[in-house]
């Protein structure tokens, strides 16, 4: 324990407080200093930096939202479609309350999909950074659990063929599938069971493990310290004198100072949004949702919210020739290993039998498997980015100026992959995501080979930054 | 301290005794834990409510036109008993070199033996399946028109096309070739009562 201090005698009445507090919980101020006065971010940040502060913001309005909306919610089958009709019309200001709520999942979505490309374009999940990306993709898992779970709650069509499918892609699993997606729904089928505890994960459990690891995020985030566009270590840099990082300024008040000019652009689109399109043309609110839920008739056409679509379309795209596709790709993969990967012996029979393995698992198991192995590994396949990253420099200005092409394609199959999840499915759709999820799953299976070719710029010793 | 790395070597003053004790302890906090994890766990099996509910559906048919379909519940699930026209039955024959699976052989959903036959069906003219399209869950919509439509081929012949995935089956609930769905949908248990009236649920024991 430190020591006990005494206000100067005279002293004001704020500073005589602040002495009390700070003899009696020294670690709130540690704290203020370590994450907020003293935390040195880099100078050079720029817009895409908005996007974290932004992600806090909006957990922090669902939180909000969420709570009030609980007040008057019923997880009931018979009850839940009714009660948010309720909310909407009798409430008073509920209809609000309801809208941002819903406007805040698909702004969640839309600031933490722009918060991890800006960590891919400027390698911010290499070394020292990879737990960060790591707690990083699990909060992008939690919250998609936590999405789809609360789209159930409404009690809507989509709300109910939306948990209907999801809940039988994990029925497809061999062996086990039946009685796990028995276990999840509760029931036979989805119903009253599935809707409170979907409930009970939505309002309590996942939030709590999402809000760990938010501050698992920042706090080894705050540790190593951030990343930025040039991608240079600002504490390589330090000042001699007083050890802090040249290129470093303290976060507050200055980048938090910085961060209100992005809330406040983006409170105006998110509140345009509440006021003028709150269901955002059916794609934030999908327009069969405002049909109660009926078991005995699928709506017409079903797609997931749009958040959902990109890895629905790979779903979709695992059809029978598409896993002989796969089976031709892992045997090339196997045989270009054997041959050109300057394998010891015994390295290249284990390859050789790896690959049996997998084309006979391929062929055994129902294309309907892979298809949810496919959009499962499409998530999961964000883990190890750190490890399949072999380029000598973390931002792209330095990398070979095609990786910024490489990437725009990337972004933009990302898009269409995700437009296609949304129509109905065509035969020409099914095979342009066939392509997408070929060159998705390549881009980052690749990323070993890929990254370490090509003329690399030199990286500056400083941060380029113009002071304006 | 002998050894730093290796956790296991004698350190002075050790007590050997307690390290046991340690191991123990925690080894009946795990038994004990996973005791406890499995009333949790088992909350999320089906309620014996839900196990109950399941009880048989009787159904009259006697007003079903041709062509027509009738959807009831049965668990929860839709069940679609539909009276087939001539012209339905005879595109059973002409669609089966398209099907994934024309005699029933798949194993995923056992097809009853009284339904193993051309028909997948006791009578003839009615066709008594689960609507629940055996890739994900969705239940397929009635595509029943022959001829050219959206999402669907030039020579369709009438059958059902789940909105969700794209999966065709002919009016027998059979799947077509190269489709998500690998199955062709559930025939449930079912027996006819008389005539006119179909129990679904339950069937004549052999």
């Amino acid at each position: 324990m430190a020591e006990f201090k005494e206000a100067p005698a005279g002293a004001p009445v704020s500073t005589q407080v602040t002495t009390w507090l700070q003899n009696r919980f020294p670690t709130a101020f540690d704290a203020y200093k370590v994450h907020m006065s003293e935390y040195y971010a880099p100078k050079n940040f720029n817009f895409w930096y908005f996007f974290g502060s932004l992600a806090l913001l909006v957990l922090v309005l669902q939180i909000v939202t969420g709570i009030f909306l609980v007040m008057h919610y019923k997880p009931d089958a018979t009850k839940a479609f009714e009660s948010v009709e309720y909310i909407m019309r009798d409430v008073p200001w509920g209809w609000l309350i309801r809208y941002m709520h819903s406007t805040g999942a698909s702004a969640f979505f839309i600031v933490v999909y722009l918060h991890m490309w800006r960590g891919m374009i400027y390698g911010s999940y290499k070394k020292p950074r990879e737990l960060i990306w790591i707690f990083g993709c699990a909060i992008f898992l939690c919250l998609m659990a936590e999405a789809f779970m609360g789209y159930l709650l409404p009690w809507g069509q989509m709300s109910y063929w939306g948990a209907q499918v999801i809940i039988n892609l994990f029925a497809a699993i061999p062996f086990i599938g039946p009685d796990l997606s028995l276990l999840i729904r509760g029931d036979y089928v989805v119903g009253d069971a599935t809707l409170n505890r979907f409930f009970s994960f939505h309002v309590i459990a996942v939030p709590l493990v999402l809000l760990g690891l938010v501050v698992a995020h920042l706090l080894a985030l705050h540790d190593v310290g951030s990343n930025n566009p040039d991608g240079v270590e600002i504490k390589a840099r330090k000042d001699p004198t007083t050890g802090i990082p040249l290129d470093g300024v303290p976060f507050h008040p200055y980048h938090t100072v910085h961060d209100i000019v992005g809330v406040s652009v983006f409170l105006m689109i998110f509140t345009a949004i509440i006021f003028f399109m709150p269901e955002m043309g059916g794609y934030f609110l999908e327009y069969n949702n405002f049909i109660p839920a009926d078991p005995l008739q699928t709506p017409a056409h079903i797609a997931p919210v749009w958040y959902f679509t990109p890895y629905y379309s790979m779903l979709r795209a695992v059809t029978d020739p598409m896993v002989n596709v796969f089976a031709v790709v892992a045997a090339l993969a196997a045989v270009l290993a054997v041959l050109k990967g300057g394998l010891s012996g015994k390295w290249k029979v284990a390859v050789l039998v790896g690959a049996v393995v997998v084309i006979a698992a391929l062929k055994i198991f129902d294309a309907k498997f892979w298809g949810v192995v496919v959009m499962g590994v499409a998530v999961l396949v964000l883990l190890p980015l750190p490890w399949l990253d072999r380029s000598p420099v973390k931002s792209i200005r330095y990398r070979p100026s095609w990786n910024k092409v490489l990437y725009g394609i990337f972004v933009f199959n990302f898009v269409v992959l995700g437009y296609l999840g949304m129509k109905p499915p065509s035969d020409i759709g099914t095979l342009i995501s066939q392509v997408g999820t070929m060159f998705y799953f390549g881009f980052f299976l690749l990323m070993p080979w890929w990254s370490r070719i090509g003329e690399f710029k030199a990286v500056p010793d400083r941060v380029t930054f113009q002071p304006h | 301290m002998t050894d730093a790395t290796s956790g296991a070597a004698f350190v002075p003053g050790m007590d050997p005794d307690r390290r046991t004790w340690i191991a123990i302890a925690c080894g009946a906090g795990a038994v004990g834990g996973v005791a406890v994890a499995v009333p949790f766990v088992s909350t999320f099996a089906p309620s014996e409510r839900a196990r109950a509910a399941g009880a048989p559906v009787q159904v009259d048919i006697s007003a079903i036109q041709p062509g027509e379909k009738l959807t009831v519940e049965w668990r929860g699930k839709p069940v679609w008993i539909l009276r087939r026209t001539p012209e339905q039955l005879a595109s059973l024959k002409t669609v089966e070199s398209q099907l994934a699976d024309p005699n029933s052989d798949r194993k995923q959903y056992p097809t009853p033996a009284y339904a193993k036959n051309p028909h997948r069906s006791i009578k003839e003219e009615f066709f008594v399946g689960v609507g629940i399209c055996s890739h994900l869950g969705c239940s397929p919509s009635a595509k029943l028109t022959p001829g050219a439509q959206p999402s669907l081929p030039d020579d369709w012949a009438g059958g059902f096309l789940c909105p969700c995935h794209g999966s065709t089956f002919d009016v027998a609930g059979r799947v077509f070739k190269n489709k998500p769905a690998p199955d062709n949908l559930e025939v449930p248990p079912h027996m006819y009562l008389s005539d006119s009236v179909v129990l679904i649920g339950e069937d004549k024991k052999a």
